[in-house]
């Protein structure tokens, strides 16, 4: 059985890959901003997900559903022939993204899109990263003909503590989602200053 | 299952034409975890993190190897001799959920026809130095 083209001389490279995730309510943009900066259009990948995790005071109502099915749509950013930057949806549609634990193993830090007109549904993200000592920003994508609020008073709606950032955003705009990219870049490259025993790779 | 039903079982299984679907066009009969044999989880030491990237290694250019490989084993291979690939672009290129890439792939480094790098261990937050890069090359975007 041959594997197509043989006596490849070159070494492959083998890029150290990071990953950020973007969180935040269905329909707020989460694709969108991943396929605004990612260099492959977006691609979906599954999981089939057993429920045995899930909490007990959810149970109401689907006992009989024993797996799920979470998706998450993806992008990549090539930075370097050696260093390779995915971003990560989370499934917005899917109350039980939070069971896929390990995709926030490891990431680098978050993205939570929020909707001014649906503030609530970001809590959930915005909980659970704080919970993980994640480190996060709030984007808030400016979607057209949604009222502006200023920046202070979205940040008292949802509560954020002082050094998590919050940025304005259109989701569609390569250069917004990158300057809330570096964003959560140099959020988190405080946070490793800070605990230097997190950093003994 | 009672006598009878298994007997109507077998007699639906002998009726010729009963199998006529069972060919390449039918599609995805297979369910997705019988690509694994039943295996929810890999024979290697950690598991696969989604970015984790396969390298396939040089032994797997020789021909006629293994004869036990699946057709999705084989894929995998290929597709990362073009160029390594992650687990999670490998899932969503196959069209597979990520627990049967993670297995398929553990089959092939113990078969050692691919490497897999090991992204910055869970709990870890990278270098701060390779942050530094990220944004840097962020920028230059």
């Amino acid at each position: 059985m041959a594997f197509g083209r043989s006596s490849r001389k070159k070494p492959f490279v083998e890029p150290v890959t990071l990953k950020i995730l973007v969180a935040g309510g269905f329909g707020v943009g989460k694709t969108t901003l991943v396929g605004a900066v990612s260099e492959i259009r977006p691609l979906r990948t599954e999981e089939i997900l057993s429920e045995a995790g899930r909490p007990v005071d959810d149970l109401h109502g689907v006992e009989t559903k024993t797996t799920t099915t979470v998706a998450m749509d993806f992008g990549r950013i090539t930075l370097r022939e050696d260093l390779v930057l995915y971003l990560f949806g989370t499934p917005g549609q899917d109350r039980f993204w939070f069971l896929w634990d390990e995709l926030a193993q490891g990431a680098l830090g978050a993205i939570v899109l929020a909707d001014t007109r649906r503030l609530e549904d970001s809590f959930a993200a915005i909980d659970y990263f704080e919970r993980r000592g994640i480190p996060f920003t709030v984007a808030v994508n400016c979607f057209e003909g949604a009222r502006r609020f200023p920046a202070e008073s979205v940040r008292g709606a949802l509560d954020l503590d002082p050094e998590v950032e919050l940025l304005m955003c259109d989701a569609r705009d390569r250069e917004s989602v990158k300057n809330v990219l570096v964003a959560v870049v140099q959020h988190a490259l405080v946070l490793a200053d800070r605990t230097p025993s997190a950093v003994t790779t | 299952m009672s006598d009878e039903a298994e007997r109507n079982q077998r007699e639906r299984d002998l009726t010729p034409g009963h199998h006529h679907w069972f060919d390449d066009d039918a599609g995805p009969v297979v369910r997705p975890y019988a690509m694994t044999r039943g295996r929810t989880s890999a024979a290697t030491r950690h598991r696969l993190d989604l970015i984790a990237v396969v390298v396939p290694e040089p032994a797997a250019d020789d021909p006629g190897r293994d004869q036990t490989l699946s057709p999705e084993h084989v894929e995998i291979v290929e597709r990362c001799s073009e160029q390594p690939q992650s687990i999670a672009e490998l899932a969503a290129g196959l069209d597979l959920p990520v627990g049967v890439v993670r297995v398929l792939v553990g089959d092939l480094v113990e078969d050692e026809l691919v490497h897999v790098t090991r992204p910055v261990p869970p709990a870890e937050l990278p270098d701060v130095s390779i942050l530094r890069e990220v944004i840097n090359g962020l920028r230059a975007l």
